[in-house]
């Protein structure tokens, strides 16, 4: 299959991704959203690695996974914590830093 | 296979993170009431760290297969670092404790984001870039949640969190797309495909135009800079402090690595973007500061602003007769920001009693009479951040502006003059504030927290007198282009 | 090049024969005697309670993010195992040096009483 179609997947996933963080506003979905961006990077690694024969391309993708990971655990702990303290995890109604 | 050289090259790096985990096992034996041990414990750290930066100074070694590079840029990068970190901890000492979020991990948090940073300085690879990048974030994310419960800190998390986590998304396609268009990920391996010209510059330019997108999050440039009040306002104030000195140099860190090392091919491109990016971000930052009521607000625009300037000198990125200037005007800044800025900083700290209100300029009536040399220290600083001539941020300024005007930006140049006129209104207020409205304010000083302050404003005071000494050894930390 | 995808479709095809088959096996031929005790949610288990929209303890999610840290990390054994007879004993010293590293935070997490349920 030609580079373009997984080339094209993964810019849609991305701009997925991007207008998702943007247009929606429960910080869960936006936390998914942000999972799809770094999915639609992984998706280039991996094609392109097969398609240069380059093996760092896969291992960027483990990388990514770890990391994802580690971000996933600070992100959820903050929202649980969050959600104790104000029972809602809705961006717009986080209103306490004004100027 | 691994040689000793390679070791060598991070050995700073290394000390940080394994102390960092040493210090996260030991904190648990170490009682509430004495977490003062941890905070000793990490200066220590942060300082045997130095001393082997110093020690390392001057050499250039690319290890680890080019994963990595050391070479005078990095080392500069990591003293700046350093010496923030041990500041920071100093600050936040008294700080945590009066908050009520007395924490061992704190101490522990911040070394595994100076450890960040510091890869991030030696990072001559995009996965290096990524994963240093990642790895001075996330705790960042974390400490400024640190005064859990108190919804000022978690929604500020929450949104640096957010915000940041988008910012990597950015930088991670970037980073996709340039090794698509290349296939490779080292910065030997692009630069050389780049040069022999089999890059598919389509790919390669929107994998550029991606990264900026990132690092403009990080460094806090309009149009990427809505986070940063908020986070600011919302964060422990030492990790403000923190954030606002070394997380904005370790993202020009990564900007100035990777843009002058993978793409002085694409100036003609990004010059444009970047002219008006610190346009935007001199005007935005110095006009939104003027009407800012809140002061760690205020310090949080005039942080953006102070960002466009360095965006300045970094416009001619491309220009290779001004890269070295570039490269020293920016360092001498950030020195001579991050001491101004961990001073101001510092004042608020003292000034500010209850988390999360803020520190409004009423709070600061009669201060200057009742505390003179405080009033003094914060004349010096808010003097040296307006960029008065013959202060430190006069000279900081005055070496941007040249290297700006070398390279043939003059219309950027005066733009930047204006706006810094006019940032003298809103620095000078506070000023006036201090000295000239009656007040009884009562203030409790940590001796750590006025050490931090004497000490910077001291240092503002004498390098004003001798700017050149800094600007000699930034002049020297040079940036190993391929 | 799709051929080496037919087993795949293969068990799939296979997969959903034999469950369609066994459910309209049952249904077809085994005896229906509907009654109270039959139609509720778990017929030989407890009868259920309370909206099943419950909050759940905050401790499920303190065990959830520890789960996700510690599984993915495993990702970087997994290549490691498949290589590990060509890199011999550096590559091992670089793995005990990573196993340490992850004993900190499980070490961490232990002490702190993350891993206690009450």
């Amino acid at each position: 299959m030609p580079l373009g179609y997984f080339l094209g997947l993964s810019a849609i996933m991305f701009t997925v991704g991007v207008l998702g963080v943007i247009l929606r506003r429960n910080a869960l979905v936006i936390f998914m959203s942000l999972e799809l961006m770094f999915n639609a990077a992984n998706l280039v690694f991996v094609t392109y690695a097969s398609y240069y024969q380059i093996l760092i391309g896969q291992i960027f993708v483990f990388f990514v996974m770890a990391v994802a990971a580690a971000e996933v655990a600070v992100g959820l702990a903050l929202m649980v914590a969050i959600f104790r303290t104000k029972h809602s995890i809705d961006i717009d109604q986080m209103s306490s830093l004004k100027g | 296979m691994t040689r000793m050289i390679d070791i060598y090259s991070i050995l700073p790096v290394m000390i940080v993170a394994g102390w960092a985990l040493l210090l996260l096992v030991v904190d648990l034996w170490i009682p509430r009431h004495r977490k003062g041990i941890t905070a000793l414990l990490a200066a220590i750290g942060l300082a045997i760290a130095l001393g082997f930066v110093l020690a390392s100074s001057g050499n250039t070694i690319l290890g680890f297969n080019q994963m990595v590079v050391l070479d005078g840029f990095s080392s500069f990068m990591q003293v700046l670092f350093l010496v923030s970190g041990m500041v920071a901890v100093a600050l936040a000492y008294d700080y945590i404790q009066r908050m009520n979020i007395n924490h061992g991990e704190f101490y522990v948090l911040m070394m595994f984001s100076i450890a960040g940073m510091m890869l991030m300085s030696q990072a001559y690879n995009l996965l290096m870039v990524f994963l240093a990048l990642e790895l001075l974030s996330i705790p960042l994310y974390v400490l400024t949640g640190f005064a859990r419960t108190r919804l000022e800190s978690e929604e500020a998390s929450l949104k640096y969190f957010l915000l940041g986590a988008f910012a990597s998304g950015f930088v991670l396609y970037g980073t996709a797309l340039i090794f698509s268009a290349t296939g490779q990920l080292d910065f030997v391996g692009i630069a050389a495909v780049v040069t022999a010209g089999s890059a598919n510059s389509v790919l390669f330019l929107i994998g550029a135009a991606l990264l900026l997108v990132g690092f403009g999050f990080k460094i806090a440039a309009v149009p990427f800079q809505m986070w940063t009040p908020d986070v600011y306002q919302g964060a422990p104030t030492p990790v403000t402090a923190f954030m606002s000195v070394a997380v904005k140099a370790a993202g020009f860190a990564a900007l100035m690595r990777v843009f002058l090392v993978l793409f002085p091919s694409l100036s003609e491109h990004l010059t444009p973007i970047l002219w008006v990016m610190a346009a935007l971000t001199m005007i935005v930052g110095n006009i939104v500061a003027l009407a800012q009521n809140n002061i760690k607000r205020m310090l949080a625009y005039s942080a953006i602003a102070h960002a466009g300037y360095i965006l300045m000198a970094f416009v001619a990125f491309g220009n290779g007769e001004v890269v070295g200037n570039t490269v020293a005007a920016t360092l001498f800044y950030l020195v001579a920001y991050g001491l101004t800025s961990f001073g101001a900083w510092a004042l608020v700290i003292v000034i500010e009693r209850e988390y999360g209100k803020g520190i409004l300029l009423d709070d600061l009536a009669g201060i200057g009479k009742h505390y003179p040399w405080l009033g003094v220290a914060m004349l010096v600083f808010m003097l040296s951040f307006a960029g008065v001539p013959l202060t430190m941020g006069f000279w900081g300024k005055f070496y941007l502006f040249r290297t700006a005007v070398q390279a043939g930006y003059i219309g950027l140049a005066i733009i930047g003059l204006l706006t810094s006129v006019a940032s003298a209104y809103y620095y000078l207020r506070v000023v006036v504030y201090m000295f000239m409205k009656p007040g009884e304010p009562k203030l409790q000083i940590n001796p750590w927290v006025s050490l931090v302050i004497g000490v910077a404003a001291l240092a503002v005071l004498l390098l004003s007198l001798i700017p050149w000494t800094i600007l000699e050894l930034a002049s020297r930390a040079v940036l190993l282009l391929q | 090049m799709l051929m080496e995808f037919l087993p795949l479709l293969i068990i799939l095809l296979l997969a959903v024969f034999i469950g369609v088959f066994v459910v309209v096996l049952g249904s077809t031929f085994g005896p229906k005697r509907p009654g109270q005790r039959k139609n509720s949610p778990y017929e030989s288990g407890m009868v259920p309670y309370g909206p099943a929209k419950r909050r759940i303890s905050v401790r499920y999610y303190l065990i959830a993010v520890l789960f996700i840290l510690f599984d993915i990390e495993v990702v970087f054994l997994v290549p490691w195992a498949v290589v590990v007879r060509q890199i011999g004993v550096p590559g091992l010293v670089f793995m005990i040096i990573f196993v340490l590293i992850l004993e900190v935070a499980h070490l961490y997490a232990w002490k702190k009483g993350a891993l206690e349920w009450d």
